[in-house]
C-alpha cells in the first residue's frame, strides 16, 4: 500500500468553467488532462494524501494586499476569488498542522499580479500566494516566509508587492527577461533599499535544463534560504519551464520538477504557469504531488523524455556557473548596505512603468518610500493609467513604528484628492482598509 | 409474487411479498460456513405450499463475496498489468501472480509503447503451469482506448477460465482501483458462479424455473447472467439492501438519513429525495479501494450488543461487541441492557441486565436508571456525531467548475428513518436530541428484505468523445464509434442513453422505457495553436437506485407483519 512520507493537502481546482478567452492558453481545457492522470494515477487514494475543497477568498484578503481600481469587483471574477482561496485553504490547513506540505494545483494564477491593480497582466489578476501568506501573517502570526518562484516568467507581482519588505524573502528563477515576458527580473533586482537583498532574481538563458535548474537550487536557492530562516516556504511553482511549453523556449522537465520539488521541500506550492497542457502538466503535476508527499517519483516521465535532446550546452552550464556566483556575493554583501540605507533614512523614489497586456492598460507609478531605521516603512504610490485614473495609495506595513504610520495616514487624510479618482490606505498594523472617494 | 432475501452476520431474512402487501417472512440464523442451507432454508420455508408458477422474481443478497473478501478466503487470481511511466505499478502487486508488462497508452489514449506478444505468452504459460484459472488484465488508461487489454486477452486464447478485462468493470479514471477491481473479479469469480447456479438448480428442481437477481451495492440489481461475468458487483450489497427497504418509507421531497441500528454496528445512508446517495468512485472493501459502484454507507462499531464500561471516570461505550446484551447471557453489559434497566424491553433476563450495569451505576456515582439512561444518550449521541461527519463529508466533496463552488448544492437531512432491532427505542431518544423529524421503518426488522424485493435494475455508461482523434467510446460496453468533427454533446448525450436502455434490457431490467438521468456532462474545446481543433466531451447516464413500481401495496395495505413463520 502507497502511503505519504509527509502528510500532504491538494486543492484541485481547474476552473473547468472560465477562460480568459476561448483559445486563450488560460482556458477551460488547461487542467483537464491533468485531472484524467491525477485521477488515473490514483493520487488521491494515496493514504496521507488529502483533497480540500477551496475556500473563497474575502475581500479583507485581498485588500490587505491590493489597491483594486476602481474597486474588487470591477478587477477581478469569482474564479480568482476561488483560486485565491484554494491557496488559503491549503495555507491554513498547512499553519494548523493538519498537513506538513500542501499543493494549491488551481487556476488561474497570480504571480504577476502587483500591489496596485487596474486589471490583468500576464494572465494574473490578484496575487494567490501573496493573499495566501498575508493571510497567515494576520491570522497565526507567521512572519518570515520565503517564495521560491520557479515559474519561466519573471515572478515580477509577488516582487512588486514584497519589494520594500525584509521579511519576505523572494527567490525568482525564469528564463532570462531579455528573451521573455514581462523583460524584468535582472539578478540586479534586488528589493527597495529598506529591504536590500531580499529579493533575489536568477534569470537563466534559453535552454537550460534539469542540470542548470538543480545547479541554481543547489548552490544559490538552498544556502540562501539556509542563511534567511524562514518560518514557511512557498513554491510559485509555474510549469513553463518544461521543454515541451509552447510559449517559453527551456528544457526542464518532469522528472526534474518533482527533483527540485523534492529537494527545496517548499511547505507549501502554488500553481502558476504552465501551457503544455498534454506533453507536460499532467507529469509535471503529478511529479510534484508525489515529491511533496515524500512517495517514489523515479518512474514519472513523458511519454517522449528523452534527456539526450534536451541537455543543456557546455556554454549554458557556464554561464549559469557565474551568475550563481554574482548573485551570492550579492546576497552577502546587501545586509550591510541594507543597514546603511536605513540608518541614512529619508525619502526614496522610484518611478515604474507598468503594462497590463491581458487588459492593455499602461500604468505609470511614482513610489515613494519613508525610509525607517526602526521598521521598513510607509510606502506611497502615484498610480495614472493611460486609461485616465489616477490613484494615490498608501501601504503602512506590519511592523510599521508610529512615526511611520503617523505619515501614512497624513498622505491619506490631508492629501488634496482633486486630481485623484480615489485615495487608498492599507494599515497593516490595524489589519483595515480604507479607500477616500472624490 | 416475488421473494426478496438478505443474507446478515446474524440473521438470514426472507420476505414473500404479493399483490396485498408483505404475505410471509422468515427470519433463520446464518451460518456464514454453510451459507448455502442458510439461504435454501429460508427460501423453502418462505414458500412453502406456494405454487411455484405464481413467483414471478426473486433477488438475492447475500454475503459470500462480501465474507470471501474478509476471510481472505479468495481463489488464486493472476494478474497481468500494464502502466508505462507513472507510480510504479510494482505497488499495486496483488499476490504472486502479478506480472507488469510492457505496452502504454497516454490519457487522450494514443499508444505510447505496443503490447510484447511473446511476453503475454510467456506469462501464459506461466499461469496455466502454476494452476491460475482466473486472469485479470489491467492497463493504465485502457478506458481511453482498450486496445491493449483486448489483445492480451485475444492472446491469453481462452486459456482460462475467466479474464476480467479492466476497461469493461468501470468508465472511472483509476488505475490502482481497476487493478483492485479485476482482481477481486477474478479472485470471486468461481465462489460466485458455483454458489448461485447451486442455488439455480435447487429452485428448478422445486419446479422454480423463474429469474434470479443479484442485489449490487449500489442498491440495483442484476440478473444472474451479468452477474457471472461481473461477479465483483456482488460485494457489499448488504449495507444497500436495508438502505433499498427503507426508500419506500422516505419522503420525495426531503434529504433522509438512514440509521440501520444493528447489534455490531450502525450504518448510515443520505437519500436525496428519495433517491441513495452513491459513493463519487466506488466501495472500499477489506482494504482493497475498488471501482464498485456503491452506495455512499458509513459504518460505526456502535449498536445494540456494544460493550459499555468505565473508562478514567468516564462512561466509554464500544468499539467492540463481546456478545450479546447480558439479558441475553451475554458477557457485558450494552446498551440493550440500558433498555432492559429503563424497562423499555423485557423479553429477557432484566435482573442480569441490572446487575451488569451495577458496576459502572456505582463507578459514576448514580442510580441504575440514571446510567442505563446515560449509556442510551451517549449512544445517541455518538451516532449523531457520526452522521454530522458523513454530511460534511459529503459537503466537503471537491468540485471543479466555478459555478459549482458558488451554486453547489448542500446537503441538509430534514428527515431521519431509523431501522434494525432496536430502532424504535433509539428513535424516541434521538427525537429528544435533535429537531430533525425521526420516523421509525414500518417492518423494520425485515426492511432488508424488503430492499432486496423490490430493488429495480441499475446501470451506467460512461461515454468518452474525442472528436480530435475521432473516437466516441463507451469501454464497460466494449463499444466504440469513429465520430466527425461536428459530433456534438447532444449527440453524446443521445448516443450514450441508447447504450444504456441496451444494457438495462440485457442485465434484466423489467421496465422497458427507463428512467434515465445525466450524472456527469462536459465538453471542452480542444484548441491547438490558437484554433479549435476538436471536442472532448464527457458523458455518465444512469438509471439510479429504485424501486419497481409493484410496491405501492405495501404502503397502501398497512397488513402488519404476519407472525414470524
Ligand atoms: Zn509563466
Ligand atoms: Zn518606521
Amino acid at each position: 500500500m502507497l502511503s505519504a512520507k509527509s502528510k500532504t493537502g491538494l486543492v484541485f481546482f481547474p476552473a473547468f468553467d472560465w477562460a480568459i478567452s476561448p483559445t486563450h492558453p488560460e482556458r477551460e481545457e488547461r487542467l483537464l488532462y491533468t485531472q484524467d492522470q491525477v485521477f488515473e494515477e490514483g493520487l488521491l487514494d494515496i493514504e496521507g494524501i488529502v483533497e480540500y475543497k477551496p475556500d473563497l477568498a474575502a475581500m479583507e484578503d485581498i485588500r490587505r494586499v491590493h489597491f483594486c481600481h476602481p474597486d474588487e469587483k470591477s478587477v477581478i471574477t469569482e474564479s480568482h476569488l476561488i483560486s485565491a482561496g484554494g491557496a488559503l485553504k491549503i495555507g491554513v490547513e498547512l499553519v494548523e498542522r493538519r498537513i506538513e506540505r500542501g499543493f494549491a494545483l488551481v487556476r488561474p494564477p497570480g504571480h504577476h499580479a502587483m500591489r496596485v491593480v487596474h486589471g490583468a497582466r500576464g494572465f494574473c489578476n490578484i496575487n494567490i500566494e501573496a493573499i495566501m501568506i498575508e493571510h497567515l501573517r494576520e491570522a497565526y502570526g507567521i512572519d518570515r516566509v520565503a517564495i521560491v518562484d520557479t515559474d519561466c516568467h519573471h515572478g515580477d507581482g509577488t516582487q512588486n508587492i514584497y519589494w520594500h519588505d525584509p521579511d519576505t524573502l523572494f527567490i525568482s528563477i525564469h528564463q532570462d527577461g531579455r528573451t521573455l515576458y514581462p523583460g524584468s527580473g535582472f539578478h540586479d533586482e534586488m528589493g527597495g533599499p529598506s529591504a536590500l537583498g531580499t529579493t533575489v532574481n536568477i534569470p537563466l538563458p534559453p535552454r537550460t535544463s534539469e542540470q542548470g535548474f538543480l545547479y541554481v537550487l543547489e548552490n544559490a536557492v538552498l544556502p540562501i534560504l539556509d542563511d534567511f530562516k524562514p518560518q514557511l516556504i512557498v513554491n510559485s511553482a509555474g510549469q513553463d519551464n518544461h521543454y515541451s511549453d509552447p510559449i517559453t523556449n527551456m528544457s526542464f522537465s518532469a522528472q526534474g520538477y518533482a527533483e527540485l520539488t523534492h529537494r527545496l521541500q517548499p511547505h507549501i506550492a502554488v500553481l502558476e504557469g504552465g501551457y503544455s497542457i498534454e506533453g507536460a502538466l499532467p507529469y509535471v503535476n503529478v511529479g510534484i504531488i508525489l515529491a511533496l508527499a515524500g512517495v517514489d517519483f523515479q518512474n514519472v516521465r513523458e511519454p517522449d523524455y528523452n534527456p539526450d535532446r534536451i541537455r543543456q550546452s557546455r556554454d549554458t552550464s557556464e554561464y549559469i556557473r557565474q551568475l550563481v556566483e554574482v548573485v551570492m556575493d550579492a546576497w552577502s554583501s546587501a545586509p550591510k548596505i541594507r543597514a546603511s540605507n536605513r540608518e541614512k533614512g529619508g525619502f526614496a523614489q522610484r518611478d515604474l512603468r507598468i503594462f497590463y497586456d491581458t487588459s492593455g492598460i499602461l500604468e505609470n507609478q511614482r513610489e515613494t518610500l519613508l525610509v525607517c531605521e526602526a521598521c521598513s516603512g510607509t510606502l506611497r504610490i502615484d498610480s495614472r493609467t493611460d486609461k485616465g485614473s489616477r490613484i494615490l495609495a498608501v501601504h503602512i506595513p506590519r511592523k510599521a513604528c508610529v512615526r511611520c504610520r503617523e505619515q501614512g495616514y497624513a498622505w491619506f487624510d490631508s492629501g488634496e484628492i482633486r486630481n485623484y479618482d480615489s485615495f487608498y490606505l492599507q494599515d497593516r498594523t490595524q489589519d483595515q482598509y480604507f479607500v477616500r472617494r472624490k | 409474487m416475488i421473494i426478496g432475501l438478505d443474507v446478515g452476520g446474524t440473521h438470514t431474512d426472507a420476505v414473500l411479498i404479493g399483490s396485498e402487501g408483505i404475505l410471509r417472512y422468515t427470519k433463520v440464523v446464518t451460518n456464514s460456513s454453510k451459507l448455502f442451507e442458510s439461504v435454501w432454508g429460508a427460501l423453502v420455508e418462505v414458500t412453502q405450499d406456494v405454487p411455484p408458477e405464481s413467483i414471478r422474481r426473486i433477488v438475492l443478497s447475500t454475503t459470500l463475496t462480501t465474507n470471501a473478501i474478509a476471510e481472505g478466503k479468495l481463489e488464486k487470481a493472476g494478474m497481468i498489468v500494464s502502466s508505462g511511466p507513472g507510480i510504479a505499478p510494482e505497488y499495486y502487486r496483488t499476490g504472486e501472480h502479478y506480472f507488469t508488462v510492457s505496452g502504454s497508452i497516454d490519457h487522450r489514449g494514443r499508444e505510447i509503447q505496443p503490447v510484447d506478444r511473446l511476453e503475454i505468452e510467456a506469462i501464459s504459460a506461466r499461469l496455466q503451469a502454476a494452476g491460475v484459472r482466473h486472469v485479470g488484465v489491467v492497463g493504465k488508461f485502457s478506458v481511453r482506448n482498450p486496445a491493449h487489454e483486448l489483445e492480451i486477452n485475444e492472446l491469453l486464447d481462452k486459456s482460462f477460465d475467466y479474464v476480467a478485462l479492466g476497461h469493461r468493470l468501470s468508465g472511472n479514471l483509476s488505475f490502482p482501483r481497476r487493478i483492485a477491481t479485476a482482481h477481486l473479479s477474478a479472485s470471486v469469480y468461481s465462489i460466485h458462479g458455483k454458489f448461485f447456479q447451486a442455488v439455480q438448480e435447487s429452485l428448478q428442481m422445486k419446479g422454480m424455473d423463474l429469474p434470479i437477481y443479484i442485489l449490487k451495492a449500489d442498491g440495483g440489481t442484476m440478473n444472474l447472467e451479468t452477474s457471472l461475468t461481473n461477479p465483483a458487483q456482488s460485494i457489499l450489497s448488504g449495507p444497500a439492501a436495508s438502505v433499498m427497504g427503507s426508500l419506500l418509507f422516505a419522503s420525495k421531497d426531503q434529504e433522509t438519513l438512514v440509521l440501520d441500528i444493528g447489534g455490531t454496528t450502525t450504518d448510515m445512508a443520505v437519500l436525496i429525495r428519495g433517491t441513495p446517495l452513491l459513493e463519487p468512485f466506488g466501495i472500499e472493501i477489506g482494504g482493497y479501494k475498488t471501482l464498485i459502484r456503491g452506495l455512499k454507507t458509513r459504518s460505526i462499531a456502535l449498536g445494540g450488543d456494544t460493550s459499555v464500561r468505565v473508562l478514567d471516570g468516564k462512561l466509554k461505550i464500544g468499539p467492540e461487541r463481546k456478545g450479546p446484551a447480558m439479558a441475553y447471557g451475554g458477557p457485558a453489559p450494552t446498551p440493550t441492557d440500558a433498555l432492559f434497566v429503563l424497562g423499555k424491553t423485557t423479553d429477557g433476563d432484566r435482573e442480569s441486565a441490572r446487575a451488569g450495569l451495577d458496576p459502572i451505576a456505582r463507578k459514576l456515582g448514580i442510580s441504575l436508571e440514571e446510567t442505563a439512561g446515560r449509556i442510551f444518550d451517549q449512544a445517541c449521541d455518538m451516532i449523531l456525531e457520526a452522521a454530522a461527519h458523513m454530511v460534511a463529508e459529503i459537503n466537503g466533496k471537491p468540485v471543479y467548475t466555478v459555478h459549482e463552488v458558488l451554486e453547489g448544492h448542500r446537503v441538509k437531512p430534514t428527515e431521519i428513518l431509523v431501522l434494525g432491532g432496536p430502532a424504535p427505542h433509539f428513535a424516541q431518544r434521538l427525537a429528544a436530541l435533535t429537531d430533525v423529524g425521526i420516523r421509525v421503518v414500518p417492518y423494520w426488522q425485515v426492511t432488508n428484505a424488503i430492499g432486496a424485493a423490490l430493488a429495480r435494475n441499475t446501470s451506467e455508461v460512461t461515454l468518452f468523445v474525442d472528436t480530435e482523434r475521432g473516437i466516441a467510446l463507451a469501454p464497460e460496453e466494449d463499444f466504440s464509434q469513429s465520430v466527425k468533427r461536428d459530433f456534438s454533446r447532444d449527440a453524446a448525450r443521445e448516443l450514450a442513453c441508447r447504450l444504456l436502455r441496451i444494457k438495462h434490457q440485457r442485465e434484466g431490467a423489467s421496465d422497458p422505457e427507463p428512467e434515465m438521468e445525466v450524472i456527469e456532462e462536459s465538453q471542452f474545446n480542444m484548441v491547438r495553436q490558437f484554433h479549435t481543433s476538436g471536442r472532448n466531451i464527457r458523458v455518465k447516464v444512469q438509471v439510479k437506485p429504485g424501486l419497481i413500481p409493484e410496491y405501492g401495496c405495501i404502503l397502501e395495505n398497512p397488513i402488519g407483519l404476519p407472525a414470524h413463520a
